[in-house]
């Protein structure tokens, strides 16, 4: 199952990563990760990037990683469909005060718009 | 939760202050007081975990309240902080309702509200919230905000009558927020 994980800087995001890293070092996915842009964060994308191989690299695995410039969203589910992925793996949501979960602008335009499967993951 | 929520110019008060004694749609004699976290009275916490446990997950609102009595505590745990305010609905030994406002940091509080199955529909929500408002004005809480389900007309109404107007609506469910007449003392 080849799966694209979509990465933020947001802290939901990097939950997902230490989840989704796992299972791929299990060999339970052909993991590809994709930097993007959120609008919800101010990390230089640079610095995320380095962030993430630093942890995939802990986790002994190297896949793919790839930068998305422009509209995080839309490029996740444009490069989901034009090369075959079988998901999308976004985090789940921040938690607001109260304990609420609160999805963010990217996972609801993923969510709405991807035509492959999409993992919110907690 | 990020972004900046713009509140309505003009706050609102008048509402009531705990404690509070009322009969609800059903006859029930019901009482709403202060929880005060850090101090609770004997069996309070284990009455309000009691509430929780035997909620009916199809009430859940983004997640709360969890559904195990081990994450109940936790969650519990966690918003019954120092500085977060809440009131507790009695209908005899029971805790039937529960109302809240936490602040993750700063001076807005999210707010939300439970009211047990058993004693839905008998405007124990709208008693909880009256006098919920009433407590923060009196701390000095101005700006309180929440998340509603697109599709809870009831609840949107009743926000909207105690003066709650929208403040951000990208996202899947309406968040509102109003601003307080801050009467502390």
């Amino acid at each position: 199952m080849r799966v694209l994980l979509g990465i933020g800087g947001g802290a939901d995001g990097f939950r997902a990563l230490a989840s989704i890293t796992e299972r791929a070092a299990a060999g339970q996915f052909d993991l590809t990760v994709a930097i993007i842009d959120s609008p919800e964060t101010d990390i230089e994308l640079s610095t995320l990037e380095e962030e993430v191989r630093d942890r995939l690299a802990d986790a002994g695995i190297e896949p793919d990683v790839r930068r998305l410039a422009g509209d995080p969203g839309g490029q996740l589910v444009t490069l989901a469909d034009t090369e075959g992925f079988d998901a999308i793996a976004i985090g789940g949501g921040e938690y607001s005060p109260l304990g609420k979960v609160t999805l963010g602008p990217v996972a609801e335009f993923v969510v709405l718009n991807a035509t492959v499967t999409v993992m919110l993951v907690r | 939760m990020t972004g900046i929520r713009r509140y309505p110019d003009e706050p609102t008060g008048g509402f009531a202050t705990p404690p509070g004694f009322f009969s609800d749609a059903a006859g029930r004699d019901i009482k709403i007081g202060v929880y005060d976290t850090q101090s609770p009275r004997d069996g309070e916490l284990e009455a309000l975990v009691r509430m929780y446990t035997s909620f009916d997950p199809a009430d859940r609102a983004q997640g709360i309240p969890p559904r195990t009595e081990s994450a109940i505590r936790d969650w519990l745990d966690q918003i019954l902080a120092a500085g977060s305010v809440h009131l507790i609905a009695w209908h005899e030994d029971r805790i039937v309702g529960h109302a809240a406002l936490v602040s993750e940091c700063g001076d807005e509080y999210e707010l939300a509200i439970f009211v047990h199955q058993d004693y839905q529909q008998a405007r124990i929500g709208s008693r909880l919230l009256d006098h919920l408002l009433g407590e923060a004005a009196d701390r000095g809480i101005e700006r309180v905000w929440l998340t509603v389900e697109r599709w809870n007309e009831v609840a949107i109404r009743l926000y909207r009558k105690m003066g709650f107007e929208t403040v951000g609506a990208e996202s899947f469910e309406l968040e509102m927020g109003i601003r307080l007449l801050a009467d502390p003392g």
